[in-house]
């Protein structure tokens, strides 16, 4: 259950952390977003319900854009685009 | 078809909680007031886990990532709360008690708000991921619980630990024998440190004659709601003002500006603001509620009215046992502990902790421990409903960090004497300004929790191949 970070073709990452809880997911969520260029997009996948709530908040503030959610039984996808 | 599953189990837990307590009133109605915290705490389990509530991530996340949510959140909760709170007081029904004034409260808070950051949760935070099928977190109120119940038991090895002005004052405090005051550090920290302390709240230190005066201008105007404002105010400058004045593309910011920028700031997560809107009031009404039956039962602690029931098992020497009469986490989980430890035959009720206060009742009738698995319930009903319940299993590193970072947390809050509920929320909303200090310390020990888990987290993204894209 190690945490995943891949490059999935030219400017789409993903990154995997289910099975960790706070604050993992949104640290790692940071970490990713920074070595991402303008307009890059990350689809992130975590299972700990409150991080969501802060990495919106994070996106938010740093104009990054969560652009599609695919919410589901405690698992999560997100989409996010690098501002 | 898991959708109506989820929705099937929700309506299950809830059925199971309402006719366990139909069958307990049967019984006997005086269980009302066991009641009363059962359904608050499930009150609670829905608000904090519709709102995502936890003060370790206003903190961690205020440190981390630069996200105020939800120390915005825990704001408005204080904030409305200082003023249910009041009503409560001048009513005449407040069963809050100030806690003494000293060096311990700030020592508390630093090691529990570092523990926390690695726990990834609160004292209720991580009961309402518990019920989101939390396991990491389920781990975390374990070894809260164990480590508190061992830390107020600590043996005679720890006797010279404790500085001989202490030991004489609570020689002098002419405790019964059974209890050893002197014998442990903990008892001889309570006895010989603790209770040569004082404490009040703002109204207590106005006395004007006026009770509303004092409540309403005292412990809610001067001590919890002008606080909260200047914390606002510094939130909105150091982590939101600048991105709020980028996005919207405001070039000379005029005072307007900034009053909209707070507002946003406030309302960036409706969830979080509402859940602190009805923390505030639900936690003010169940104070409302303890403090009537107490009058109803004409009694002045839970203890009192099982004795009446026939229930004189694990109460204290003065027959008691924990009662705050409000919202708290801490002790009724310190309690487990040290019942579960007199089970396996540890005698724990010669300290003071259990023996002379708290007492160690057993699990199923200890009104404040069911208020926990009622946020348990609450958290599971609302995270099934919502479709976000999952069990999680903790890798070795999760389980390591809730076992060591829960251990430090039930240290601290029983240095503190509470948690970020106990020793924070309640008591800066009902005027007592220890709350302050034990946040001031919380705030030192979450920075501390913070530097050293970034530098974990790189260190281990930096040996991580994987990581390095």
């Amino acid at each position: 259950m190690a945490i995943k970070f891949d490059k999935v073709s030219d400017g789409q990452y993903q990154l995997d952390v289910c099975g960790y809880v706070c604050p993992h997911p949104q640290m790692y969520t940071k970490k990713a977003l920074q070595k991402l260029a303008a307009g890059d997009e990350l689809t992130l996948l975590f299972d700990n319900p409150s991080s969501g709530e802060s990495i919106l908040s994070m996106c938010e503030s740093e104009g990054n854009e969560v652009f599609e959610r695919e919410d589901g039984e405690g698992s999560f996808a997100w989409k996010i685009r690098k501002g | 078809m898991l959708a109506h599953q989820g929705s099937y189990k929700a309506m299950a837990i809830a059925a199971a909680v309402s006719v366990l307590s139909i069958v307990l009133l049967m019984m006997d109605m005086r269980w009302v007031y066991l009641l009363v915290y059962v359904w608050f705490g499930v009150i609670y389990g829905l608000l904090l886990q519709y709102g995502r509530f936890c003060m370790a991530s206003a903190i961690r996340d205020l440190f981390a990532i630069k996200v105020p949510r939800m120390a915005v959140g825990v704001m408005i909760a204080t904030a409305l709360f200082s003023l249910t709170a009041g009503l409560v007081t001048v009513s005449g029904y407040s069963t809050f008690h100030p806690h003494p004034l000293g060096w311990h409260i700030i020592a508390g808070g630093l090691i529990f708000g570092f523990g926390m950051i690695f726990t990834g949760g609160c004292a209720s935070g991580s009961l309402y991921k518990s019920g989101e099928g939390n396991v990491a977190s389920m781990l975390v109120l374990l070894s809260i619980s164990f480590s508190q119940a061992l830390f107020v038991d600590l043996g005679s090895w720890s006797n010279s630990l404790a500085p001989s002005s202490w030991v004489a004052s609570a020689a002098e405090k002419g405790m019964p024998e059974s209890l050893s005051v002197n014998d442990g550090w903990f008892d001889t920290f309570t006895a010989g440190y603790i209770w040569d302390l004082s404490g009040g709240t703002i109204a207590q230190s106005l006395d004007s004659g006026n009770s509303w005066l004092d409540v309403f201008v005292g412990n809610a105007l001067l001590g919890a709601i002008l606080p909260t404002v200047v914390l606002l105010i510094l939130l909105y400058i150091t982590t939101y003002r600048k991105g709020y004045i980028r996005r919207n593309k405001i070039e000379s910011p005029t005072f307007n500006d900034h009053m909209h920028g707070c507002w946003a700031m406030m309302t960036t997560s409706k969830n979080t603001a509402l859940a602190g809107l009805g923390l505030g009031v639900f936690a003010g009404l169940q104070m409302w509620a303890t403090g009537a039956l107490r009058e109803h039962y004409n009694i002045f602690n839970f203890g009192e009215l099982l004795q009446k029931m026939g229930y004189t098992q694990g109460l204290s020497i003065q027959e008691t046992v924990f009662d705050p009469g409000y919202w708290y986490i801490t002790t009724q989980e310190a309690q487990l502990g040290g019942w579960v430890l007199d089970k396996a035959g540890i005698d724990v009720m010669d300290n003071i902790f259990f023996g002379l206060m708290n007492g160690i009742p057993n699990p199923l009738i200890n009104a404040p421990l069911l208020m926990s698995v009622g946020i348990i319930a609450g958290a599971a009903i609302l995270a099934l409903t919502r479709h976000e319940f999952k069990w999680k299993v903790p890798n070795m590193e999760t389980a390591i960090f809730a076992l060591v970072g829960g251990a430090l947390m039930g240290i601290g809050a029983r240095l503190g004497m509470g948690c970020n509920v106990g020793a924070f929320f309640a008591a800066v909303t009902n005027g007592d300004m220890t709350g302050w200090i034990f946040l001031a310390g919380m705030l030192g020990g979450g920075l501390l929790g913070v530097k050293v888990f970034t530098m974990w987290i790189d260190w281990r993204t930096s040996a991580d191949d994987d990581f390095d894209i």
